[in-house]
């Protein structure tokens, strides 16, 4: 209690300081799994921000290619044209060093737009559920457990194919990285509801709430201003686990075809195509983007893992 | 020779920071059959000597120095296995919560027969038998029965019973009880200290009983040693240490215990440590808007007050069961008083409160405050003005704060809903605010993880001001804190009544607390109120017999020293 007070009763800290000081932090800097990870992470993200900047070709000009430069393996120099691609070609002659950092930026925007959208359904139908209660709370969760009895890839090639069906066939490449977006959110939301709600009935019932209600706060106030703060750290641990299977379902959507289209490659389709070649001998075509994504989905599992166990004391 | 000798023992958790000695050279020892209470405010340690006992410290906690011998063997230091041969065997425990420390999914007689089993070997018939005898003994009625039952389908009082059979059934020489009675009604509280006594007498064996609540101390303890911040600080004989304390914390601990048989104006100020800090009830007092008490009609008409909860759910209407917590209440507040309910826990107290707060709906009756109906929630303007007027202080000071909000906006959230005051007004009332009831405007810049129990009873106090209501709802408003952070905030409870003229409803289960705060007490027992009556009338002359067994069971205290209590009302 007094060590509390001494502590912040001393000179006045800056917020970075502070933050730096703080258990959260010296957990983080005392996890090498961690630093690593987040490390990867940083550097894949940078990348991707950064792709048209370091890629040395941009696979998405037609007018850059060369047919010629089809299947260069990774540091040789082409037969024909003698150029050296560090990670080698594709078939159509694209460098797949750079196909990876613009397949990396369309694998991570879909991601994190799928689970910004899935978080803010799911937190907003888990409050309401959790708050409301009685046959509000019924059908909300009902209609999650429908939708978790549907396997995720399932129901987003479902939400795919209708999307398919009425976007106008001139508009389906361009509208398909959003379809694809609301389709995996959709199929997402209900892991992000149930921990909400079940962390906001533990909340709902705390003091504070009562007190809240007291004064008179109607019931969004009181649900945002004052239950949903209190539910965020769960949600954010999801949320990065989640990352990791949203760019997973991505790359897996995008692999049976029905994701991101060739012109638009993301990760996903890019092994797709590279799955082709990988018994004729052009392994590079799919073992750099499968390795790409391997790291990325990896890194942000291990660094939400070491999430949870910071931010709850019960396991550390 | 003595049971267990507890010698310098030091118990040290590192952590990142500093390290924090939760013991400090702590020295007791246990005589067979005797009841040695740990006595000290949270926070003092007294729990972690339990711990270190059973070899049970959490990491990571170490013993530091010292030794601890029971029966002329040293335990502490052993390794894993050798205590766990001990614990449960030689030394066994009493925990708080008797819902916890029994597994749910075992019947009694498997949870008794196993430890039976484990620790003395025998056939099954004998341990069954055994645990039958133990049963009986602890006096639950038809041991045969109870025995194949769950934990669930005991009370909370028969539970604490089954987990003392558990602690016995492998004859310990010691028993560590851990606040054995806290979570338990007063009446089950003193039957099961009675129960604990009789046996330490019977069986030998030596009980260390760790409590912060003095009446439990002063009524089954034959020693007594107190703790403050890891340290001992005196110890000796209960008569001894209880009526003629010699240390200075032991003293303003006995002073700031509020007693059932004299009434005092004031709780003495608790001077050790130096942690009183003052409240500025004149400041806020000079800005107070005048009211005068109109004592010729009531302030609150409370006629049939009903509420039922739904116990069993069911599409048809007459699948539903209903459980009445409140039933058919009627009572009236005055003007200025402090009228205080005192009852069991689910004699409806609490309900009570939160249907005047206009927390829970009403299922039936009425609720009229200064004339006016407001028991209809669904009315949004008569409720908005009804909510200005009144205001709740909570039990619990570590739940009733929103942990994510500064105080300041804590403090000011009333005042913005209620668009009383703009932009730096707010502020400026915040700051007073929190300079009034003793904390400083810098504690605004906090968050409530930063504040103590007491503290966050005071930003509590501050928020429920903030709209200058004139009633106040305090639900076991202490409850959760220590004796002497207790006298802190009844004092700044008592001003606030006196000069500010606030009326105020006050629920309790600690009937010597209602004794110095309340005008007139309501009894209530099982959703009803079974009596009513002026304070000093109830205490001196209960009508029912209810009422006199609930005094019958308070701890009397009579042999607590009356040193520095000061100005005495009766």
């Amino acid at each position: 209690m007094t060590d509390t007070m001494e502590t912040t009763k001393s000179a006045p800290k800056s917020r970075l300081a502070k933050f730096w000081d703080s258990d959260f932090a010296w957990s983080f800097r005392h996890s090498p799994v961690a630093v690593i990870a987040s490390l990867v992470v940083v550097v894949l993200v940078l990348a991707a921000i950064f792709a048209p900047l370091i890629a040395p070709y941009n696979p998405f000009d037609p007018a850059t290619l060369n047919l010629m430069n089809g299947f260069t393996p990774p540091g040789t120099p082409n037969a024909f044209t003698q150029e050296t691609f560090l990670l080698g070609t594709d078939d159509q002659g694209r460098d797949v060093f750079s196909t990876i950092l613009y397949g990396l930026r369309i694998s991570l925007f879909v991601g994190v737009s799928a689970v910004l959208l899935a978080l803010i359904i799911g937190v907003i139908l888990g409050l309401i559920a959790a708050y409301f209660g009685g046959w509000i709370e019924t059908l909300i969760m009902r209609i999650a457990d429908v939708q978790l009895t549907f396997p995720a890839i399932l129901v987003a090639m479902l939400i795919f194919g209708i999307a398919k069906g009425i976007t106008p066939p001139e508009y389906r490449d361009e509208m398909a990285i959003y379809v694809l977006i609301i389709a995996i959110a959709l199929s997402d939301w209900v892991q992000f509801a149930r921990v909400v709600r079940g962390a906001a009935l533990v909340e709902k019932n705390k003091e504070y709430v009562q007190a809240a209600r007291l004064i008179g706060r109607g019931s969004f106030p009181i649900m945002f201003r004052h239950i949903l703060p209190n539910v965020l750290s769960p949600v954010l641990v999801i949320a990065t686990i989640s990352l990791a299977l949203a760019i997973i379902a991505e790359a897996t959507l995008s692999f049976l075809g029905v994701g991101a289209p060739p012109t638009q490659p993301s990760l996903g389709t890019l092994i797709r195509i590279g799955q082709g070649f990988l018994f004729s001998g052009e392994w590079w075509i799919l073992f750099f983007p499968a390795c790409t994504l391997l790291a990325l989905a990896l890194s942000v599992n291990l660094l939400g893992d070491w999430l949870r166990d910071a931010l709850n004391p019960k396991l550390r | 020779m003595s049971l267990l000798t507890i010698q310098d023992l030091t118990v040290e958790f590192p952590t990142r920071r500093q390290l924090f000695t939760a013991v400090d050279h702590a020295s007791l020892s246990v005589e067979p059959g005797e009841i040695h209470g740990l006595v000290g405010e949270s926070g003092a340690g007294k729990s972690t000597i339990g711990a270190a006992v059973m070899g049970l410290l959490e990491r990571p906690g170490r013993i530091a120095g010292g030794q601890i011998k029971l029966g002329g063997d040293q335990i502490s230091g052993i390794d894993v296995e050798a205590m766990r041969g001990l614990r449960g065997k030689k030394i066994s425990m009493i925990f708080q919560d008797p819902l916890t420390s029994l597994n749910p999914l075992f019947t009694v007689r498997e949870q008794l027969v196993e430890t039976i089993q484990a620790h003395l070997g025998g056939s099954e018939a004998e341990a069954n038998k055994r645990a039958r005898d133990l049963i009986d003994r602890v006096g639950i009625p038809d041991p045969d029965t109870r025995l194949d039952q769950y934990p669930h389908q005991f009370s909370g009082g028969m539970r604490q019973r089954v987990v003392i059979a558990l602690a016995l059934c492998t004859e310990p020489d010691v028993i560590i009880a851990d606040e054995p009675t806290t979570a338990l009604d007063v009446s089950v509280q003193a039957q099961i200290l009675d129960l604990i006594k009789e046996l330490a007498q019977e069986r030998q064996v030596g009980v260390i009983l760790i409590t912060h609540d003095m009446g439990v101390i002063a009524d089954t303890t034959d020693r007594v040693t107190v703790m403050y911040a890891g340290k001992v600080v005196e110890s000796g004989t209960t008569a001894q240490v209880m009526g003629q304390p010699q240390h200075e914390y032991t003293k303003s601990l006995i002073a700031a215990v509020p007693r059932p048989t004299l009434k005092l104006h004031r709780f003495p100020q608790i001077s050790y440590g130096g942690r009183e800090t003052r409240f500025a009830i004149e400041d806020m007092a000079r800005h107070w808007p005048k009211v005068d008490n109109d004592t010729s009609k009531p302030v609150y008409e409370i006629r049939n007050l009903t509420k039922k909860f739904l116990q069993r759910r069911g599409l048809l209407p007459w699948d539903r069961t209903y459980f009445t917590a409140v039933d058919d209440v009627s009572f009236d507040i005055q003007a200025g008083e402090v009228f205080g309910v005192v009852g069991e826990s689910g004699s409806g107290k609490s309900t009570v409160a939160r249907m005047i707060a206009g927390l829970y709906p009403v299922d039936g009756g009425t609720i009229s405050f200064q004339g006016k109906l407001v028991s209809d929630l669904s009315d949004r303007a008569v409720q908005d003005e009804y909510r200005k007027n009144i205001q709740m202080i909570f039990q619990d000071p570590y739940s009733s704060l929103n942990p994510r909000m500064r105080v300041d906006e804590i403090v000011a959230e009333p005042i913005r809903h209620h668009k009383l005051m703009s932009g730096t007004d707010i502020k400026r009332r915040v700051d007073e605010l929190l300079d009034q009831v003793g904390l400083g405007h810098e504690a605004g810049q906090k968050y409530p993880h930063e504040f103590s129990g007491g503290q966050r009873q005071r930003i509590s106090i501050a928020r429920a001001l903030a709209t200058q209501p004139r009633f106040l709802i305090c639900d076991e408003p202490t409850s959760a804190l220590d004796v002497s952070i207790q006298a802190q905030i009844l004092n700044i409870l008592k001003d606030l009544q006196e000069h500010l003229g606030l009326t105020m409803l006050f629920i309790s289960h600690d009937l010597p607390v209602v004794r110095q705060m309340c005008d007139r007490v309501a009894v209530m027992k099982q959703g009803q109120m079974v009596e009513i009556q002026e304070t000093s009338d109830l205490f001196a002359n209960p009508q029912t017999d209810y009422a006199r067994e609930l005094l019958r069971l308070m701890p009397k205290l009579d042999d607590l020293s009356t040193d520095g209590l000061g100005e005495r009302e009766e």
